[in-house]
């Protein structure tokens, strides 16, 4: 009887004190952090963006908390939460549920569309702010969610944007291009764009001979090399991700396909140092409409010189794109002088951030969507990457229609 | 729209990637001819071989096609021990326990495989992976037609061994007669373990012969091992030379029906094959009438 009513005592004792140490310990936590989701497919077939994504994030908050962190909260530093989607759009959406419970302030991913459809999907529940780093699919910001926020354009934008240059490029050298073949992956980003394109392009004087959809990994492009060849296009559109462009572009090489331009659309790979670096020979002359950074900013090139001192790292628009996105939240979380979901949402709502690298102007959100986001177009030259239109922004005149 | 001069080059493609699925379908046949069980880890197999294949190029530096010097006794080692003191014993000597047991081993390799390497799709790059070679009108790639070269080499071996030695007389003894050869005084369950063994020893030479010019995660072995089983379907379960001619008409069925229907919708027609088979030719194209 003494000993168990001693037990009790003691179990009281230690869950009060356990407790009042806790707590001190949780207050300060909420003081002098602010937890952000950093959500990618840093495995799976998504793995390189998904790894470059999370790099981007994790230099961007790097670089906020050692400027003094959030200003506004006391100097509070942004902590990240990490999570993994595993190139799979349900499992992206499980990782939101864990990130919420982990009482994150907002969240910065997802890297590929159908992921991103459903993580800010699943952030809406919660009313979690999810800045979309990269995410083109035009349905993530159409749906009415007021948490969603896409910093970059849209792949309407950039179809746009492509089809527009094109038409110009080859009014420029005498329209020697007639018809076009696009080769896409099959989810929504590939799909969507090709869809964008080929119902387009026909109005544009293009014949669009044929649209041919990929599965994702696809190790063996021989068949659709050989459909290429068959069809003898003047111009080839892929819009895929890094690892099946890398391999279409050197099967078409390998099969000597050499078609008038390799014109890619947000073609991932065109527009990356790391295809440049590794094989020359294919990426030479390759057109590209994707993100990119104003190459007349210096800010820009002193982040590509510590992002390029890392091993193994590239320069790519994974990288800037999600340091750029960690930036307009921290930004939107200096306004609102608040850690709470709400708060941090109409902030960035009513965002007009201008402190980027982009070829931007100020942001300016109208249902989730930046307003002044667009793509440039580029072309590697002399195994470098030179941005060759809009005018404004243009390194060098581009070079069409290629002679291998 | 189908010109020669595409359909040539396609053609071979086909018979190269057939002449790996053959491989990988003769182990599968092999098992099932002696064993009479459908080895559901067939595909799991294939894909902890590639794995093998993957870590030798990436930490010790050996290349993919030398490796088979270990990966075929590695494999053979695994199959022989994974019947002798796994498969074997859980099954009791019931057929249709064994087959579950081959399921439940196949769940959990591929998890184990998830678990240790998560589910990243991972390539090797050697020297020759992008060297093309011309045959006619077509610019085949060199590790295709060397794993038509090693497949055909594998298959002749394993016909040799099945013909001509003492363990392939007891293994064809076994696959007809058990009982009958148990009376004669064969070791029925060490051949048993050893044609398992030789089954994945297959899947360890189709890997070497497979990864220069694919990759590795832990869910590939499914795709290959669905057209492993329309092949034995299609050549005749447990027939060896059904498995060959099977493997590389599929191989040129998926290659050209992808040509002209596209990627996804050309795997039909080795479906559509599938069922035909079935229909009206339900020994298979070499199997004895049952």
């Amino acid at each position: 009887m003494n000993s168990n009513k001693k037990r009790r005592q003691f179990l009281i004792n230690t869950t009060a004190l356990a407790a009042t140490a806790a707590l001190p310990l949780g207050l300060r936590a909420q003081a002098n952090t602010i937890k952000v989701g950093v959500l990618h497919p840093v495995t799976g077939f998504l793995a390189y963006s998904g790894n470059l994504s999370r790099l981007g994030a994790q230099m961007a908050i790097d670089d906020i908390n050692k400027a003094g962190g959030i200003k506004a909260l006391g100097g509070a530093k942004l902590q990240a939460v990490l999570g993994d989607a595993q190139s799979k759009p349900e499992i992206g959406a499980a990782e939101v549920e864990k990130m919420n419970e982990q009482g994150v302030s907002a969240i910065v991913g997802a890297y590929a569309s159908a992921i991103c459809l459903a993580t800010t999907q699943a952030a809406a529940k919660y009313n979690i702010p999810h800045v979309v780093d990269v995410g083109v699919a035009d349905q993530i910001v159409e749906r009415g969610l007021k948490n969603t926020f896409r910093f970059a354009p849209g792949y309407k934008v950039c179809a746009d944007t492509a089809m527009n240059h094109l038409v110009l490029l080859n009014n420029l050298a005498r329209k020697p291009a007639k018809s076009v073949l696009i080769v896409h992956e099959e989810s929504l980003f590939g799909t969507g764009t090709a869809n964008l394109l080929a119902s387009q392009l026909p109005h544009l004087g293009f014949e669009v001979k044929e649209v041919i959809k990929h599965a994702n990994p696809t190790r063996d492009f021989n068949n659709i090399v050989l459909r290429v060849k068959a069809a003898n296009p003047d111009i080839v559109i892929p819009a895929n991700y890094y690892n099946e462009y890398a391999l279409f572009v050197r099967t078409m090489k390998q099969q000597n396909v050499a078609p008038k331009a390799i014109y890619s659309v947000l073609g991932g790979a065109a527009s990356s140092y790391k295809f440049v670096k590794e094989f020359s020979d294919a990426a030479n002359g390759v057109l590209d409409v994707n993100h990119w950074f104003n190459p007349k900013d210096k800010r820009a090139w002193a982040l590509k010189k510590r992002v390029d001192a890392l091993k193994d790292q590239f320069f790519t628009y994974e990288v800037y794109l999600n340091y750029a996105a960690m930036h307009l939240l921290a930004d939107a979380i200096e306004r609102a002088k608040s850690t709470k979901r709400e708060d941090i949402t109409n902030a960035l709502a009513g965002s007009t951030w201008d402190k980027h690298f982009m070829p931007y102007g100020p942001t300016k959100f109208v249902n989730g969507q930046n307003q002044g986001a667009q793509p440039l177009m580029m072309q590697v030259l002399k195994n470098d990457i030179k941005v060759v239109l809009p005018n404004t922004f243009a390194e060098t005149e581009p070079v069409f229609p290629w002679k291998a | 729209m189908l010109e020669l001069s595409i359909l040539w080059p396609s053609l071979l493609n086909g018979l190269t990637t057939g002449a790996v699925y053959a491989l990988i379908a003769l182990g599968l046949t092999l098992i099932y001819g002696v064993l009479h069980i459908i080895n559901f880890a067939h595909g799991a197999a294939l894909m902890m071989a590639l794995y093998g294949v993957y870590f030798l190029q990436k930490s010790l530096g050996i290349d993919p096609y030398v490796s088979i010097v270990v990966m075929v006794p590695a494999m053979f080692a695994a199959g022989y021990l994974a019947y002798r003191y796994v498969i074997g014993v859980a099954g009791h000597g019931k057929d249709e326990n064994i087959l579950l047991v081959t399921l439940g081993v196949a769940i959990v390799l591929e998890n184990l495989a998830l678990f240790l390497w998560k589910s990243d799709t991972r390539t090797i790059d050697t020297a020759y992976t992008f060297t093309t070679v011309p045959l006619g009108s077509a610019m085949i790639a060199l590790p295709k037609l060397v794993a038509f070269g090693g497949a055909a080499a594998a298959a002749g071996v394993l016909l040799l061994i099945m013909r001509t030695t003492d363990l392939g007389r007891a293994i064809r003894a076994c696959a007809k007669e058990r009982q009958g050869a148990r009376l004669v005084g064969i070791d029925v369950e060490h051949v048993f373990a050893m044609s398992f063994g030789i089954g994945l020893a297959c899947l360890g030479a189709a890997a070497c012969f497979l990864l220069p010019a694919y990759y590795v995660n832990p869910l590939v072995g499914n795709g290959f091992v669905l057209i492993a089983f329309t092949i034995v379907v299609l050549g005749g379960m447990g027939s060896f030379a059904g498995a060959l001619l099977g493997g590389l008409l599929i191989g040129v069925v998926e290659s050209v029906g992808s040509l002209w229907l596209g990627e996804s919708l050309g795997q039909m027609g080795i479906f559509l094959i599938f069922i035909a088979v079935l229909l009206f030719r339900p020994q298979g194209l070499f199997g004895a009438r049952a």
